[in-house]
């Protein structure tokens, strides 16, 4: 017999025992990671960029809050309150149009330099820039000529509101009143970057260097970048420069971008993550029957609502946009159709701590709906002129789409057509608003309501549905010159209660996160926008008895 | 002399493919709409006219197509928009180890498992045992990737724990996702081994030599294999291809940081240069194993030549 096939077998078994023996382990990865107190989280994607400057994502944004941190930075367990960062203390003007930062002597980057408040006017410098081209650079038009500069109306920056008297003075002047400024800064575009690490790989303008890489990069946050590999992981191990290091409770955090929900679920009962960033839903009455402790529900500060089109017919008539508004049943999408223990959004901002009582006007009401309908002029859904609900290929988004079909035929005798299509497809198709009715999502960028109200301004970036209300713009701006937060937050409302009654867009439901996390994993509290600062998460097993902190 | 002209001519041929692949994805993938910086949170008018310009997206098509050549002569596969601060020849050489290690151990497997399959089947052509071997590997053809890997995962992963389910770092998850792609293309290979097999042994020198006395089993693996697996060896580098290609379904299920994530989630990113640039790793590996094929076959059998 030909020796050649024996010795193939032979290598065949040599190699399975190999790999047998090499995978068999007593010690699960996540048993090892708490004792190591290195976490171990699902996030999504993977990340567009470490650059704060560049993303906009929350996955992006999550790795980032370990590696940088801003003036102000966020509490563990409370939205509406500000934990100290870089700035010790902060005060404001009496009308909020100038705020005083003042910076802590010790804080430092990751190779040991100061931070100043030099660094932080470099970086809205280098966010603003017009040559930089930031995506999400309008998040600092708060900033007085932000704008101006940023859309090249003035070209020298010392015009920007934002001056470093000293060291240790950062002094933010308003474009108008902005009494919610400590919470916008902590938002990734608002944190800084490092000047001479920057200017190492590149110019301060240009937008893909090596700076962001293991090695080169240089933060300020509690934990400094050791590791990135495109689709494999992001790893951040301890800043031993960071101000506070003595009180960063993990030594270490993984990052793992898994697309696919499925997969991320799998890795967790395999033991490999303390935390998935998402679980698919249709699992999630399994984990529900079992009571098992590791599935979480908490709200989430985002909604699902359809935008329309107010530009053509029919859904440029408001009586036929109440009709459709007025025929959803919220309750029903949320029980049969989502099923992740969501709310029926009956208004469009979504419920918060920080005060903002927002109108909850909108609900299922056929007999309303069929009211709207004949005031809009149509004796019955058969006279509407034929429209489409376009939506971004995904199962989910189907499913909600078909179910609202299915309820503005019986409710209103409407026949509309639904149309998926790719992603981008469908962003272009929104943009250049091509579309009747078409399927939206937001989620909050800071705690506050204007983070949701702001997008229905005229002419916003993100408005794309064609509505304009001079009211509603008057009081957006009015309530900035607002002497007290009730009073803010009830000009605020009134102007919700425009946008709910004038309805250029049907809210759906309020988000909220369903997740995995294991029981080893301390003081993950729940978070309405999810941002979790990670020094203060410790990593004890579940066997021992930890105590958990408020 | 021949030869080198053969050699010559084809490796034009393969050029020009190259060529019009490089063309025909450039062009392709700027007439879908959509574009690498929309997203669900829009990016205002002015700022996306800056973008366009600082990423020479405002020049015509076609100058953009001059300047891409030039540089895709010089090496330089330019940035990627879906990994900021990557290059795209970074992104590939951190993937195309990857999947060249899931593609090739899956071959690997599939080799190990289907030529004894197929040889076996081959040898008791049309009894049960036959019969059953080939039903079985029909089924492995018919069941796609996509529902081997969570099986796989499930239970030699979680149940076993004999592996990881996902991830890359020191982990096991590879071997699940070579032996996923293994299995699939195994089934191929048995039924061509046996196929192949079947044709040999029907020949006159196997008659020959059993009229000999030769035993079965040499008559099998001394006399029979060597012919027998010819068409497989012909198989092995479109296989290569296929498995490099269609690793996408096995990357996204282990969670493996290998290039057929990139190359469809490059698409629906609009990653330009990325698009571009894993079309064109793939159509080289692609060119290559043929034009190999092409010249081994040409050496093997030189009536080839004539007809290329």
């Amino acid at each position: 017999m030909d020796p050649a096939p024996l010795r193939l077998c032979v290598i065949f078994f040599a190699l399975a025992a190999t790999v047998f023996q090499t995978s068999c382990r007593k010690e699960r990865k996540v048993d090892i990671a708490t004792r190591e107190k290195i976490l171990l989280l699902g996030n999504g994607g993977e990340p567009k960029a470490l650059d704060p400057h560049l993303v906009s994502s929350v996955g992006d944004a999550n790795i980032l809050r370990s590696l940088l941190e801003g003036l102000t930075t966020f509490h563990p367990s409370d939205d509406t309150k500000h934990e100290p960062g870089v700035a010790e203390r902060w005060e404001a003007n009496d009308d909020f149009t100038e705020w005083k930062f003042f910076l802590r002597n010790n804080a430092k980057w990751s190779n040991g330099d100061p931070v100043t408040a030099h660094d932080f006017v470099y970086s809205y410098n280098r966010i603003l820039h017009p040559e930089m081209a930031a995506p999400y650079a309008s998040m600092l038009y708060f900033l007085k000529n932000g704008e101006a500069y940023n859309k090249e109306e003035i070209t020298d920056f010392a015009e920007v509101g934002v001056k470093a008297v000293n060291d240790h003075l950062l002094v933010c002047t308003m474009e108008r009143p902005t009494p919610f400024l400590p919470d916008v800064v902590k938002h990734t575009t608002w944190l800084p970057v490092h000047q001479p690490t920057i200017e190492k790989y590149g110019t301060m303008t240009e937008a893909f260097t090596d700076w962001q890489k293991p090695g080169n990069h240089v933060g300020n946050g509690s934990f400094q970048l050791t590791d990135w590999r495109i689709n494999a992981h992001v790893k951040v191990r301890r800043n031993p420069h960071y101000w506070d290091a003595e009180n960063v409770k993990p030594n270490g955090i993984n990052f793992y971008p898994i697309p696919n929900s499925y997969t991320e679920e799998k890795a967790f009962r395999n033991g490999l993550l303390h935390y998935t960033y998402i679980i698919p839903s249709n699992m999630i009455s399994r984990y529900r029957e079992e009571n098992d402790p590791s599935l979480r529900s908490e709200t989430y500060a985002g909604v699902y609502f359809y935008r329309c089109n107010t530009n053509q017919k029919p859904t440029d008539n408001a009586d036929f946009r109440r009709a459709l508004a007025y025929a959803i049943n919220q309750e029903t999408i949320v029980k049969y159709v989502k099923m992740g223990g969501e709310q029926p959004a009956y208004g469009y901002t979504p419920p918060s701590e920080v005060g903002y009582k927002p109108p909850n006007v909108i609900g299922h009401d056929p007999e309303k709906a069929k009211a709207f309908l004949k005031k809009a002029g149509y004796e019955s859904g058969e006279d509407v002129p034929e429209f489409t609900v376009l939506f971004n290929t995904t199962e989910e988004h189907k499913s909600i789409a078909v179910a609202i079909q299915d309820m503005w035929k019986k409710t209103l005798g409407i026949d509309v057509k639904i149309q998926n299509q790719e992603w981008k497809v469908f962003q272009q198709t929104l943009f250049d608003m091509k579309y009747d009715v078409g399927r939206a999502g937001w989620i909050g960028d800071y705690s506050d309501p204007t983070t949701f109200l702001g997008m229905w301004q005229t002419g916003d970036s993100n408005n794309y549905t064609g509505w304009s209300n001079e009211e509603y713009d008057r009081l957006l701006k009015e309530s900035s010159f607002a002497r007290n937060p009730e009073e803010r937050y009830r000009i605020l409302a009134e102007a919700e209660s425009i946008l709910l009654d004038e309805l250029p867009i049907l809210p759906i439901y309020w988000y909220t996160r369903v997740y995995l996390i294991s029981p080893d994993v301390k003081n993950w509290h729940p978070l309405l926008l999810d941002n979790h600062p990670y020094k203060h998460i410790d990593l004890i097993p579940s066997g021992e008895s930890g105590k958990e902190e408020g | 002399m021949e030869t080198a002209r053969f050699i010559a001519s084809r490796f034009l041929q393969s050029v020009f493919a190259l060529f019009c692949i490089v063309t025909i994805t450039f062009f392709l993938a700027r007439l879908a709409p959509g574009g690498p910086f929309l997203d669900e949170k829009a990016v205002p008018e002015h700022l996306l006219e800056k973008m366009n310009e600082k990423y020479g997206f405002d020049k015509p098509l076609v100058v953009q197509f001059g300047k891409y050549l030039v540089s895709l002569v010089r090496g330089d596969l330019g940035p990627s928009f879906g990994n900021k601060g990557y290059s795209v020849n970074e992104v590939i050489a951190q993937g195309l180890p990857v999947s060249l290690l899931l593609g090739v151990v899956g071959l690997g497997i599939a080799l190990l498992i289907g030529i004894p399959i197929g040889v076996f089947a081959a040898a008791k052509q049309n009894t049960a045992t036959d019969y059953t071997l080939m039903a079985v590997a029909m089924i492995g053809i018919c069941l796609p990737t996509f529902v081997i890997a969570p099986l796989l995962g499930e239970w030699l992963a979680i149940r076993l724990g004999w592996f990881d389910v996902a991830f890359w770092e020191g982990s096991s998850a590879w071997v699940l996702g070579s032996i996923t792609l293994g299995l699939y293309y195994s089934a191929y290979i048995a039924r061509l081994t046996r196929g192949s097999m079947l044709d040999v042994l029907n020949q006159d020198f196997i008659r020959t030599a059993r009229s000999k006395g030769a035993g079965p089993l040499k008559i099998l693996f001394k006399h029979a294999f060597r012919g027998g697996i010819t068409p497989v060896v012909a198989y092995l580098g479109p296989a290569l291809a296929g498995l490099l290609g269609g690793s996408f379904v096995v990357e996204t299920v282990f969670g493996l940081p290998g290039l057929g994530q990139h190359f469809i989630k490059a698409a629906t990113n609009r990653d330009y240069w990325l698009i571009n640039g894993t079309v064109t790793v793939f159509a080289v590996l692609i060119i290559v194993m043929n034009f190999l094929v092409d010249v081994v076959q040409a050496w093997l059998d030189p009536r080839t030549k004539s007809k290329g």
